[in-house]
């Protein structure tokens, strides 16, 4: 069965609880493919000996009733996993070992997944286009030269190249969605607090989420369900009862109300994004939804917000790379201060400096009013903006990025313009709702571009339904030829 | 806004980060372009605007004051670059 690692996450748990396949054929397939896909990159951590014991284990003994059983998952290298590297992408933590598992890579694993290695990222997941990892430059399987977007750009990379039937990221602005968008695939951030964050390197704590990132809308709805439920270690973790996503996935969208937002048709933007914009509401409306012309005035504002909120939370967060505890540190200077400064350094990344340099800043004495303040003032219009929207609509329907997959390269020495490209998906993440990023066409050059779905705070089944049917009318058909096999 | 040099430095100072000097120049340059961006905000009027203090509905949850772990000193040393049986090792503190 050679063709096992083309399919979807549920057909795989399908085969394997049919007794079609086994587990250790499953990752065997997978592994080949790993193997042959060095080039992409994806890759910081194999963990193939722990994967094929885990699932000869689980064909001796298979326990059939779990949500993913004796399926391999590789997952982004920003989660914690026991007695496996955890890098973040960063220099720092090139050689930390956890001694505990993250909350959801844990999960995963009580419903009968295994890892099967840990996903290259963004330094800290600070990125749009993985190009400030430590250990290297992801490509997109859809074209060479291309990024798969970021933060979680080995994991989009790995996902479209058949190198995992599923994975997990973090989004923060945008770093599911838009590597999602990017590469033909399913990618959804969940609403603030749904997932649990205990274990998950900290970027900025009041935006990060983790999700599922996937090649179909039923897998996404699969994925949710495994990871997501109350965690008593984070205390902004939800207390709710399990929701079973997949079994109410349906495509009966009748009479559900989608809004569309004015401020989203931002200047210079492709027509071919345009376009796509149109056919997404053509399917809903098609398909018995009913479309509304809306406003969230405060959408210019959103960018500009998230570079003050999420710089000032990782200021905070990252203050504790000070090479006592764990990571990295430097050889040189000659008493404790110079071996902080000097550890953080050469330990951190351009762009992660950058950005605790703008946190710093505008946390510091005398600024902290102007920018930090009037931050979290405009953050609240912004989220009121929604809950007014929420008022007259169940959804929100937008495109994910302003423009398909671009060079690698292209954007890398103007900060701005790599920040732009979170335009569409910031908002979310300040007002803490859930959102998704569902494939729907290409461009001219055959690129993958997505659009994405915005809902009410725990609206992840209105979202999944909307994106199932999306998915099942847009007739996006992936065209990945695997170049990097020869 | 421009973010000058002297700026750049201080902040450096206060992240512990040490910076090259040939960097600074570049630095200065991408901060100023970014506060440049950033400063769309004072266009808002938002003095009757309360800052967002939490997106979350319920407030933050307290456990009961009860020990759920420990007696894991050895893998909290583990990771750490320099230490001995017990303790993290530091370049001296005090003279």
């Amino acid at each position: 069965m050679s063709e096992i690692t083309n399919k979807s996450l549920t057909e795989i748990v399908d085969l394997i609880k049919k007794k079609e396949i086994k587990s250790e054929e499953v990752t065997n397939a997978y592994i080949g493919n790993i193997k042959k896909g060095k080039k992409l990159n994806s890759f910081i951590t194999e963990s193939f000996d722990n994967a094929l014991v885990k699932s000869k284990n689980f064909d001796a003994k298979p326990n059939y009733k779990t949500l993913l059983p004796g399926v391999p998952l590789a997952v982004k290298d920003l989660f914690c996993t026991n007695g496996v590297r955890t890098t973040a992408g960063s220099k720092m933590l090139e050689n930390f070992v956890p001694t505990y598992e993250s909350t959801i890579t844990n999960n995963l694993w009580l419903e009968g997944a295994f890892l099967l290695g840990k996903l290259n990222c963004d330094e800290y997941a600070m990125g749009s286009s993985n190009e400030t990892s430590f250990f290297g430059n992801v490509i997109n399987p859809v074209k060479e030269n291309t990024v798969p977007g970021g933060s979680s750009g080995g994991s989009a990379s790995a996902l479209a190249a058949d190198l995992t039937p599923a994975t997990i990221g973090t989004d923060t602005g945008g770093s599911i969605r838009q590597p999602a968008s990017f590469t033909g695939t399913v990618g959804l951030k969940p609403t603030y607090g749904l997932c649990s964050r205990w274990g998950i390197v900290a970027f900025a704590s009041s935006l990060d989420q983790a999700g599922p990132m996937t090649k179909t809308v039923s897998d996404c709805a699969l994925m949710l369900e495994a990871m997501s439920g109350f965690d008593p270690k984070d205390s902004t973790s939800i207390d709710r009862k399990k929701e079973n996503y997949l079994k109410k996935l349906t495509q009966n969208i009748k009479g559900l109300k989608i809004g569309i937002p004015k401020e989203y048709r931002v200047g210079g933007m492709p027509n071919e994004i345009e376009e796509l914009w149109e056919k997404g509401k053509n399917i809903l409306k098609e398909e018995g939804a009913e479309i509304i012309d809306i406003s969230l005035p405060h959408t210019e504002y959103a960018l500009p917000t998230y570079y003050i909120v999420a710089p000032a939370e990782a200021s905070s967060n990252l203050a504790r790379y000070d090479g006592v505890k764990y990571g990295f540190r430097s050889s040189k200077g000659s008493n404790l201060i110079e071996m902080y400064e000097n550890t953080r350094s050469e330990g951190f990344g351009d762009e992660v400096k950058r950005r605790i340099l703008i946190g710093t800043y505008v946390l510091s004495s005398g600024y902290y009013d102007a920018y930090y303040i009037k931050a979290q003032k405009v953050r609240q219009l912004i989220k009121s903006d929604f809950d007014n929207a929420f008022t007259k609509v169940d959804a929100i329907l937008t495109p994910s990025t302003p423009s398909a997959a671009f060079k690698i390269g292209e954007k890398k020495d103007d900060p701005i313009s790599m920040y732009l490209n979170d335009i569409f998906t910031v908002p979310a993440n300040l007002a803490g709702i859930p959102a998704i990023s569902v494939p729907v066409g290409h461009d001219k050059n055959n690129l993958p571009l997505g659009l994405q779905l915005i809902g009410r705070p725990l609206g992840e089944q209105t979202l999944l339904n909307l994106a199932f049917s999306m998915e099942s009318k847009s007739n996006f058909k992936q065209v990945i030829k695997k170049w990097w096999e020869k | 806004m421009s973010i000058d040099k002297d700026k750049i430095k201080h902040t450096a100072k206060l992240a512990r980060i040490s910076l090259d000097e040939n960097k600074i120049e570049s630095l200065s340059k991408d901060l100023s372009n970014i506060f440049n961006f950033i400063e769309k905000l004072s266009k808002i009027k938002t003095d009757n605007v309360k800052p967002i203090t939490s997106i979350l509905d319920h407030s933050l949850r307290t456990r009961k004051d009860k020990v759920t772990d420990g007696g894991i000193r050895d893998k909290i040393l583990e990771n750490s670059p320099n230490k001995n049986e017990e303790f993290f090792i530091v370049p001296k503190v005090i003279e």
